[in-house]
């Protein structure tokens, strides 16, 4: 594998509640190489939508400590003036909803022709349009010559998504977050759309941080995946390990709760309780705990630790070692059955 | 037997225009959609946003003009001329999309739940508030919640706030229009395997919308693929996922992203060449006005819509 392009250290970005300070994100440290595609997982509240928040410097009001190394540079903490010299142009995001990313008021070719401007000062109008319809093409809009001149309300949801990333690698980006990047969209359109982010990752040899709560979309795209629960990374390996050999209590209980595959029963498994808040996040001991009541206590450790289990492939905490979901047999699950 | 019958309906929306503000054209949002849905079972209807599933859905329920065509409920003709149509809103309700939008802001739970009740059944208020009891433990919501508003609800608790609602007066079909879609993946399986347990436990018959194919398979028994306001194939779950005939439904299928990773270059090259394959004959499958053809059968249960010749 290429040579590294982010490396995220002891990671942890907190918010202020009532005067206090609470940690959405808990010391994570990941790595994104050179066309490498790595998936961050995990349900509405665990912190990936925080990390990649805290990666482009989005989060105003937060408290971001530790490293981030884009290119070998610490940009945690960067002021916006610096911080805007890399967004949009080494560094960019796919954003959830196209609907609130666009401004709705201005024409597609002017918001893609404001990226361009930002970072090339000296490209005119007519040629930033020209290569905003040559964007739009590339991302497989149909007639871009029209379109240029539409707002976003005249486009479907899928089209508006494709103005999304048209916008996002204007500027031939090292680095592209693709925050949820499909989940509002028809599957017909999110295969075209994967596609997409595959072809233009192979062309610019870039990295892609693929933020997602869609296990499928994470089998077909993911080169890495990194499980993250209540702002914790709780398991890390390649794609086949996560999916033919998960180890992590919430990483197998995930996948045995998507409906109409290998992994799951007539019944889909349900994770017991919710995700906790930010504020009642447990601090001390396995955060996991609470989901898997049947499990004794002894099987947690006190400080939870990333163990690295097998090459490269890291799970956090001892009671993935005890781990089997209530309705299975135990003497069957020590005798290690795997699914796949 | 059908407990649903939809027959040829059409449901178009007129376009106005010009100085007069005339008709100038129509968007025909269903054009001609015939199914049934038998009692007890799961009928899922699956197609892109777009494609008129929800305004068949909305229209079963009452809630749109329908241009032409009938709906039939048990003997019941629901759309027939006034002083013959049946009122059958008790006996099918509806739980829908988003649960943050479907539950008033501003009311507490017993008095949403209880709303059919006052609709429908003239009660006493302790019977009233003793039935709600006896709807939000069915759903496994806590008593003490009687009195909290939707806000301090995750959206699961919410949308089984939904589904309380829409069981209180026994209905008989109920609606789900993409009830998991706003919803984790855990909290999608709690939602799914309730729905479950209530229609066993209470024989209900449940017509499901949805895009998510996954979820579909999961739940339905049969399938119609809606596309472009008409019906292009219908059949059982196994034979939709495991011998779709439509190059729609072929393309549908194709496109659900696979789970096993190992199997990635080959379900890639699949989707390409199922890709091309709708690339080179999609217009084989649509006459001459782009509509789909009528559905012919190809086993008892398998219906697609292909051209004459075939």
């Amino acid at each position: 594998m290429s040579h590294e392009l982010l490396e995220i250290k002891n990671l942890s970005t907190s918010f202020q509640i009532d005067e206090q300070y609470y940690a959405a994100v808990d010391d994570v440290t990941l790595t994104v190489h050179e066309n490498e595609v790595l998936a961050i997982v995990g349900e509405s509240g665990s912190g990936k939508s925080a990390t990649a928040f805290s990666i482009m410097g989005l989060h105003s009001r937060g408290k971001i400590e530790g490293e981030i190394l884009f290119q070998g540079n610490d940009i945690a903490n960067l002021p916006p003036s610096k911080l805007n010299k890399i967004r949009g142009k080494d560094m960019s995001m796919i954003f959830q909803d196209p609907l609130t990313a666009l401004n709705p008021l201005m024409e597609i070719g002017d918001q893609i022709g404001e990226v361009l401007l930002l970072h090339n000062k000296n490209m005119s109008k007519s040629k930033r349009r020209e290569y905003a319809a040559e964007l739009l093409g590339r991302v497989g809009i149909p007639r871009p010559d029209r379109v240029v001149e539409q707002f976003p309300h005249e486009l479907s949801g899928g089209m508006r998504q494709r103005v999304i990333i048209a916008i996002a690698i204007a500027n031939q980006p090292k680095l592209l977050i693709a925050d949820e990047p499909t989940t509002a969209l028809d599957v017909t359109i999110q295969a075209q759309i994967l596609d997409l982010i595959r072809e233009l990752k192979d062309d610019l040899n870039s990295g892609v941080i693929l933020i997602t709560h869609d296990l499928g979309v994470v089998a077909e795209m993911a080169d890495r995946v990194a499980v993250m629960y209540a702002g914790q990374i709780v398991e890390e390996a390649d794609v086949e390990s996560i999916f033919v050999n998960p180890q992590h209590p919430y990483t197998r209980s995930l996948l045995s709760s998507i409906p109409a595959t290998e992994y799951a029963q007539d019944r889909l498994h349900v994770i017991q309780g919710i995700v906790p808040s930010l504020k009642n996040l447990p601090r001390e001991g396995c955060r996991f705990k609470e989901r898997i009541p049947w499990m004794d206590d002894s099987v947690h450790e006190d400080h939870p630790e990333l163990h690295e289990v097998s090459d490269n492939h890291f799970v956090r905490c001892t009671c993935y070692q005890h781990f089997y979901f209530p309705d299975e047999n135990k003497e069957e699950q020590a005798n290690g059955v795997t699914e796949g | 037997m059908a407990l649903l019958k939809v027959d040829d309906l059409k449901i178009h929306f007129p376009i106005r225009g010009g100085i007069l503000n005339r008709v100038v054209d129509n968007v025909k949002a269903v054009d001609g959609v015939s199914f049934e849905v038998k009692q007890g079972e799961t009928y899922g209807l699956v197609g892109e946003s777009g494609s008129g599933k929800t305004t068949t859905g909305k229209a079963v329920m009452g809630l749109n003009n329908i241009t032409s065509g009938d709906i039939y409920f048990e003997d019941g003709h629901l759309n027939a001329e006034k002083g013959k149509k049946i009122d059958v809103r008790k006996d099918i309700q509806m739980i829908f999309q988003d649960p943050y939008s479907s539950l008033n802001p501003r009311k507490r739970v017993a008095d949403i739940v209880a709303e059919p009740f006052r609709n429908y059944e003239k009660l006493s208020k302790d019977e009233e508030l003793k039935k709600v009891r006896e709807l939000l433990q069915r759903v496994g919501i806590s008593a003490d919640s009687l009195y909290k508003y939707p806000h301090e609800f995750s959206g699961g608790q919410r949308q089984r706030i939904g589904v309380a609602r829409a069981i209180a007066l026994n209905p008989k079909l109920i609606i789900a229009d993409e009830p998991v879609s706003a919803l984790d993946v855990s909290v999608q399986a709690q939602v799914l395997n309730f729905l479950q347990d209530i229609q066993e436990e209470l024989d209900l018959t449940l017509f499901f919308i949805a895009h998510d194919l996954g979820v579909i398979k999961h739940m339905c028994d049969r399938i119609g693929i809606m596309y472009q306001g008409r019906l292009v194939e219908e059949g059982l779950t196994e034979e939709i996922f495991n011998n779709p005939q439509h190059i729609y439904t072929k393309r549908l299928v194709a496109a659900i992203p696979d789970v096993d990773p190992r199997n990635r270059q080959k379900h890639q090259s699949y989707r390409a060449q199922v890709k091309e394959e709708y690339q080179q004959s999609f217009y084989d499958y649509f006459d001459d006005e782009g509509l789909a053809f009528n559905l012919k059968h190809i086993t008892d249960t398998h219906k697609v819509a292909l051209p004459e010749r075939g």
